[in-house]
């Protein structure tokens, strides 16, 4: 495998090129990605047809439910808050070479965290220092988790992909576990959940605006990690490794505490997508937190080609097909799973768009005659 | 009930249970071994696997033949192996990726189609009694085997005998340990790959069949959860030895066995921990084998899964 392949800043990306180049690299970024958007609408068109569906009316069912009123819009921000946390915990470690898909389990482990230290809490500390502990716990366990993938990748060479993937299925069972046994909330009689944080407690979305809190903190991080990883010695140390481990290590960078820095950082942003699942959506910790949004936040990052800013944009993409997904199933009579069918297709096509850079014309710099 | 008894009711149900539990685990292991031998890694059995479960049950359904149901499953196995072997050998196309890709594809598509065939029940694949004899319920029970289980055990000494001793397998070797050696015999390392890929496609979704058709034995969208990729991993443990994929598999039914097992003598407490046993058994074996250089010397050269 050569995770860094795929997951290599951008050539050229270290040192700094012309104006003109780096203006034609980054119309490559933003035209080939979108050219597989098309290319993938056209493929999932061809699917419905042969279906007997109507990809006109799905395309349009997807626009109003995702983004054609003030509710739908609410309902897409909702969903795409947490895909901004889960996508850069895929993006910051695929700065330094390593493919993490195991997001789920701490946005799984990082929710259950944050609803079991408020119910000490709940009621005895004021709404704001209540939430502040649930989100630091949140963050560090799942920085903990995630970070666990990174140290095994670092000390014991465990493959980082797989492990991560585990780790979330064995996050699932220690949720599971934990809401139907210790920590259930006798009151919880058909859905086992733990004992709720109070409505008092709960995260309103930002008063005037209607943009859930979750939304702005993503935005907040994942401007926070771009300076980061592009202005500080930190993330120039995490590019190289990402792009020659052995180069990095030559050098005497701290290749380990990088790596394992990289992966909790990833993890903190996914226990923080659990920490605001818990404070404004839910309200306790269940089965559902395990939504999925740890995959699809997957997808988000290699659209958005790990770029930290890029995600906020592809993050509310994707809220917004998902946002759309009871709509279509309602009105075309679709399964659920066509959303996912259509995520995937988007994913495949994404990456085997991959072969185009560097090979059209129009995108390479002329050179002087 | 005495604890004599109660101890050999577990036994008989864990060796009834692991090799039930293993067939999947050995099928997917036997393809991505292939696949890996050839020198690319396809983590996208995960969603072959549950794409071939419900290709099985869909014809298996509609048609009344389960043996039809398996072999769908199997060719339903092998387009998601060619799309992954075709995607792959584009230039700069990362195999890994797609294979995320293709686990997220394949689910979608399984969960999409099969909808309709959640509710109805198809046909089940026949058995073989062999503990008839013996006289104790519990051990016949234990020894009623689906021959899938056995084409699978033959499968994998018939594989490592072929690796080692004929043309096709010195092929796929030479396509996994060195493309310049390949290139100078004049073999195409990509048309290699493409039916290594397949076949392990094929096999995977053959994995898939067991689980709707046989063992747990219907078709939903929680029958698969990570048994692909778990599969995936044990190649690793299995240092790319068919036969040794056989044994890790039977370890790894044994402990997927567990927690039913368990559960048949009343003991349900910490339910989930028995079901997540296979996750922690294959973490733990990695971080066991991560500096095992045994394992680094049995691995095809031209494969990176451990950098």
């Amino acid at each position: 495998m050569d995770a860094s392949q795929a997951a290599a800043p951008a050539p050229g990306g270290l040192v700094s090129a012309g104006a003109g180049a780096r203006f034609r690299q980054a119309a490559e970024y933003i035209a080939i990605p979108l050219f597989a958007l098309a290319v993938s609408a056209v493929l999932f068109s061809l699917f419905l047809l042969a279906l007997g569906h109507s990809p006109d009316e799905f395309f349009s069912l997807l626009w109003r439910g995702g983004f054609g009123t003030a509710f739908s819009w609410r309902n897409t921000l909702q969903r795409a808050a947490p895909l901004v946390l889960t996508a850069l915990a895929v993006a910051i470690p695929a700065r330094i070479g390593l493919t993490i898909i195991g997001g789920e389990g701490a946005v799984v482990l990082g929710g259950l965290a944050a609803a079991a230290i408020a119910i000490p809490l709940a009621g005895t500390v004021p709404t704001l220092v209540l939430l502040g502990c649930m989100a630091i716990l949140a963050a560090s366990v799942g920085a903990g988790w995630i970070g666990l993938a990174g140290y095994l990748r670092h000390a014991r060479n465990v493959n980082e992909t797989i492990s991560s993937l585990l780790l979330a299925y064995i996050a699932i069972a220690i949720l599971n576990f934990t809401v139907e046994g210790p920590l259930r909330d006798p009151g919880s009689l058909n859905k086992p959940s733990t004992p709720p944080i109070g409505r008092e407690n709960m995260l309103a979305p930002v008063p005037g605006l209607e943009v859930p809190w979750a939304l702005v903190a993503g935005i907040a991080i994942a401007i926070g990690l771009h300076l980061l990883m592009s202005r500080t010695i930190f993330g120039f140390a995490a590019r190289v490794t990402g792009g020659n481990p052995r180069a990095a290590r030559a050098q005497g960078l701290p290749v380990g505490r990088l790596i394992v820095l990289c992966t909790a950082i990833a993890g903190a942003c996914a226990g923080l997508a659990g920490f605001f699942e818990v404070a404004a959506i839910h309200g306790n910790a269940n089965a559902a937190l395990a939504a999925g949004y740890g995959y699809t936040g997957i997808l988000v990052a290699f659209l958005a080609r790990h770029n930290p800013i890029a995600v906020v944009p592809v993050a509310i993409l994707f809220g917004g097909i998902a946002a759309a997904g009871g709509l279509i199933q309602r009105r075309m009579g679709l399964p659920d799973a066509t959303v996912l069918l259509l995520q995937a297709t988007v994913f495949v096509v994404l990456l085997a768009s991959e072969t185009l850079y560097g090979r059209l014309r129009i995108f390479k710099a002329r050179t002087p005659a | 009930m005495s604890d004599i008894a109660t101890l050999a009711t577990v036994l008989f149900a864990m060796i009834g249970g692991a090799i039930r539990v293993s067939t999947p685990f050995l099928f997917v292991s036997l393809g991505e071994c292939v696949t890996e031998k050839a020198g690319r890694i396809n983590l996208g059995l995960e969603g072959t696997l549950v794409l071939g479960a419900m290709a099985a049950y869909m014809v298996a359904y509609e048609t009344g033949d389960p043996w039809l149901g398996v072999l769908a499953a199997g060719c339903a196995g092998l387009i998601l192996g060619v799309m992954h072997a075709t995607l792959c050998s584009l230039p700069r196309v990362n195999d890994v990726a797609i294979g995320i890709a293709l686990m997220s594809f394949g689910t979608g598509l399984a969960f999409f189609f099969g909808k309709p065939y959640i509710q109805p029940q198809a046909p089940r694949l026949p058995s073989v009694e062999l503990g008839g004899w013996i006289g104790n319920a519990q051990l016949a029970e234990a020894l009623t085997i689906n021959p899938l289980f056995f084409i699978g055990v033959a499968l994998a000494f018939f594989l490592r005998w072929a690796f080692d001793n004929t043309r096709y397998g010195l092929l796929l070797r030479m396509a996994g340990d060195s493309v310049a050696a390949s290139r100078a015999m004049g073999v195409s390392v990509d048309g290699v790959r493409l039916a290594a890929t397949a076949a392990g496609g094929f096999l995977s979704g053959i994995g898939g069949a067991f689980l709707s058709l046989y063992y747990p034995g219907s078709w939903n969208e929680a029958l698969s959860s990570g048994q692909g990729l778990m599969a995936v991993a044990l190649v690793i443990f299995a240092r790319w030895d068919p036969q040794r994929c056989f044994y890790a598999a039977m370890l790894f039914g044994a402990a997927g066995a567990l927690g039913p097992a368990l559960q048949s003598v009343g003991i349900v407490k910490g339910y989930y921990f028995f079901n997540a046993a296979p996750y922690i058994l294959t973490l733990l074996i990695m971080i066991g084998a991560g500096r095992d250089g045994k394992a680094a010397r049995a691995m095809p050269s031209e494969l990176g899964v451990q950098r």
